[in-house]
């Protein structure tokens, strides 16, 4: 039966076309200028300096740092994510408090922990461990929840629900805790090198300095030992060897200074400082704090959650748009099918490069090169993610079924490939849409008049309540964000496509070892 | 009458549809009943039902073996006794079995032929041996009725009839679901034949034969 309704059925095309018509309608009232004055020439040094890597100039303790805050960031909250997944479908509190905690963006977290803890390891460390937790609870309660339960059934009736979970459950899914917890690490990595540029001790804090002065040479070498580390993770970083990366990083951390004031620092961060103003020292009976206290929510919903919001979905609805237009022409370059042998191996380094490198990075870049705008913005959002998009597109191209007279090139791309591959394009692009949508806000700590511009400015001025309201803005936008697109997935019907980064590394781990117990099936999210 | 087993005008099924209709069924302690009837009968929604009303003295082999294909064949055979020991005990298993488990099903690993593969992963074994790994698991659970779907249907006539006699020795009262005619004849006492969710049949084996059983089966290869 036909559901009757004032919307018309919404299909591949028409998602896409209302899609390209927001970015469109959005560009007139994004800044697009290059206000630089020499950008070529910059450009020019810039390359200069990544052909000659100043490698001498390497701040080994930053890299090492980098490493030390990823480790237990992701330990600390795959640890407590897995604890929340246990209960993940019974609390709805948890899905809640879950969702939360991933709503909001390192850097953001590192922003409010810096108040209480100082630039310390501990913040580092905290501003990973919690968003990561709010990721690794969602998914690894979607792991248990589409696990084989058979041999759970089958258990007497009387076991305790802890010898149900490590016989029967935790067994199945361990693999796949094990694939995405180390695929993790390297998004934690890149996570911490960007804490660096609001001043934690990691590369990022080196890289923004010599981004500033120009010293692109030396900066080369330290992001070329961070591509490296990127590179080797599945050396380094396997199960056995987790127990000595967690206790070398605990071991390797930066002293702390002035811990002694975290306390004090913590009764007034929650006993004041987070407290709305109106609110502070006075009577909760009176209505006249209330009144205040309305009218200050008001102020700041009025100027800056609303201005900001506008700006950041400015930004974001380009930037998604320019990010599947790219993964559409990139895909191609890492398809065997495409550029053969060799050119698919030398298109998959180059958008795993592109891909490993932080997009706040890339901006914070950009924005040197070309002047306050949105456009190096977008131009680092779409890079990054159309270069993981492509990858996956390519990756899947190549496993595609063809008919042994299926024609080539271009013919190939617009008859074949392209269509098949459309319905998954569009959920790997509905899935990063969230993602794209906090890094919007992110970028306002460069300058744009995104929601982070409004949260960098209240907290550089000491107005945590303002923040924190700010960040209770950043959070529901993406919640929608977040909703909006799970129900165009479900309206598309493509929410069953796997979307999850990690589920390509898992496929390789089962052909390397075709024992590896059930078929697993592909996962959708994340 | 202490029945190990009364349905008393049950019907059952699932996703709104009903796949058992009014079954009464009683079976005694110590008999061996052979459910039987074409795919599709309702043979394991009647098993599952009575393993799900009886889930305190039953054990279940089910249908597909339901291991834990990355835990070993000795922690797939454990898991039928874990009620039987303390949370830390299980654990300590999980992690450094203690000589007793080893022993214990190693002796119930060596009924069912299987005592060679006891550390292997159980992913990596082949249909048969897991479903004796199944069986084995039901052994160890050892509760007195065993509720077994096709438990034998992975292996050749000779190891099934093997198994399902020491799977007969070691349960009080025994429930098969199994569509082997000849094995049914041989191995239980009152064979239970469902067509369309209802009992069509229900006799003892000593009044039956193979050529009165074989029109009910007609199509299917026996």
């Amino acid at each position: 039966m036909k559901r009757p309704g004032i919307l018309p059925a919404l299909t591949y095309r028409s998602a896409t076309l209302i899609f390209l018509l927001v970015a469109f309608a959005a560009i007139p009232f994004a800044d697009l200028g290059v206000s630089a004055l020499h950008p070529g020439a910059e450009f020019g040094r810039l390359v200069g300096g990544i052909l000659s890597p100043a490698f001498a100039a390497i701040e080994v303790r930053s890299v090492i740092w980098t490493v030390a805050f990823a480790v237990l960031g992701v330990a600390l909250g795959g640890t407590a994510g897995l604890v929340l997944a246990l209960v993940f479908d019974r609390f709805r509190t948890v899905r809640l408090v879950a969702a939360s905690l991933r709503s909001v963006h390192e850097l953001f977290w590192a922003l409010f922990l810096m108040q209480i803890t100082g630039l310390s390891a501990t913040t580092g460390i905290l501003a990973i461990a919690l968003p990561y937790t709010g990721i690794f609870a969602k998914v690894f309660a979607e792991f248990f929840e589409e696990a084989d339960r058979s041999a759970e059934n089958v258990l007497p009736r009387d076991t305790s629900a802890l010898s149900r979970f490590a016989f029967a459950r935790l067994p199945v899914v361990g693999q796949q805790i094990k694939t995405y917890s180390l695929y993790r690490l390297e998004c934690g990595m890149r996570s911490t090198l960007v804490l660096g540029f609001v001043g934690l001790p990691t590369i990022g804090f080196h890289l923004e300095s010599y981004f500033k002065e120009g010293h692109y040479a030396e900066a080369a070498a330290l992001l070329l030992c961070f591509y490296v580390l990127i590179g080797t993770r599945r050396l380094w970083a396997r199960a056995a060897t987790v127990p000595f990366l967690v206790i070398g990083s605990l071991l390797v951390l930066p002293e702390t200074t002035g811990n002694s004031s975290t306390w004090r620092n913590l009764a007034r961060f929650f006993g004041h400082d987070i407290i709305p103003a109106p609110l502070r020292n006075s009577s909760l009976r009176d209505g006249h704090t209330w009144s205040n206290f309305g009218e200050w929510a008001w102020r700041i919903t009025a100027h800056q959650i609303g201005p900001g919001t506008v700006q950041t979905l400015i930004l974001a609805q380009i930037a998604l748009v320019a990010a599947g237009v790219l993964a559409l022409l990139l895909y191609p370059m890492v398809a065997r099918r495409f550029l053969g042998r060799f050119g698919h191996y030398l298109g998959r380094a180059t958008l795993v490069i592109t891909r490993s490198t932080p997009e706040y990075m890339l901006a914070y870049l950009l924005l040197q090169l070309m002047g306050p705008s949105m456009l190096p913005a977008i131009i680092a959002l779409s890079l990054h993610n159309g270069a993981i998009i492509g990858y996956l597109l390519g990756r899947q191209a190549d496993q595609l079924p063809l008919r042994a007279d299926a024609p080539t090139g271009a013919n190939l791309y617009f008859y074949g490939t392209t269509p098949v591959l459309y319905g998954q394009f569009l959920a790997y692009l509905l899935y990063r849409w969230e993602l794209i949508l906090r890094e919007s806000a992110i970028f306002g700590i460069l300058g744009l008049k995104t929601l982070g511009y409004y949260v960098d400015a209240a907290i550089s001025e000491l107005r945590i309540d303002t923040a924190a309201l700010l960040l209770i803005g950043v959070a529901l936008l993406s919640m929608c964000v977040d909703a909006l697109s799970r129900n165009l997935r479900r309206r598309l019907r493509i929410e069953t496509l796997p979307v999850r980064l990690s589920a390509e590394h898992r496929s390789n781990a089962a052909r390397a070892a075709p024992y590896a117990g059930a078929p697993q099936a592909q996962q959708p999210v994340v | 009458m202490t029945a190990a087993i009364t349905l008393d005008h049950v019907s059952a099924g699932y996703n709104g549809a009903l796949v058992l209709h009014d079954i009464i069924l009683s079976i005694e302690p110590g008999e061996c009943v052979a459910i039987m009837g074409r795919s599709g009968a309702g043979k394991s929604t009647l098993l599952n039902t009575i393993y799900r009303r009886y889930t305190d003295s039953a054990a279940l082999i089910p249908q597909a073996s339901a291991l834990v294909g990355n835990l070993s064949v000795f922690h797939n055979v454990f898991m039928g006794c874990l009620d039987r020991h303390s949370t830390l005990y299980n654990l300590r298993t999980l992690v450094w079995p203690p000589a007793a488990e080893i022993a214990a099903v190693t002796q119930v690993l060596e009924a069912v032929g299987l005592e060679e593969k006891l550390f292997a992963r159980a992913g990596e074994l082949s249909g048969g041996q897991q479903q004796r790994t199944s069986v084995a698991r039901a052994i160890l659970n050892g509760r007195p009725v065993l509720v077994g779907d096709e438990p034998v249907s992975a292996l050749d006539r000779v190891q099934a009839g093997e198994v399902l006699r020491i799977l007969s020795a070691r349960h009080e009262t025994k429930i098969f679901a199994l569509h082997d005619i000849r094995l049914a004849l041989e191995h239980s006492d009152r064979i239970v034949l469902i067509e369309g969710g209802r009992i069509v049949l229900d006799e003892p084996c000593g009044q039956l034969s193979y050529q009165r059983l074989l029109p009910y089966f007609e199509g299917e290869l026996q």
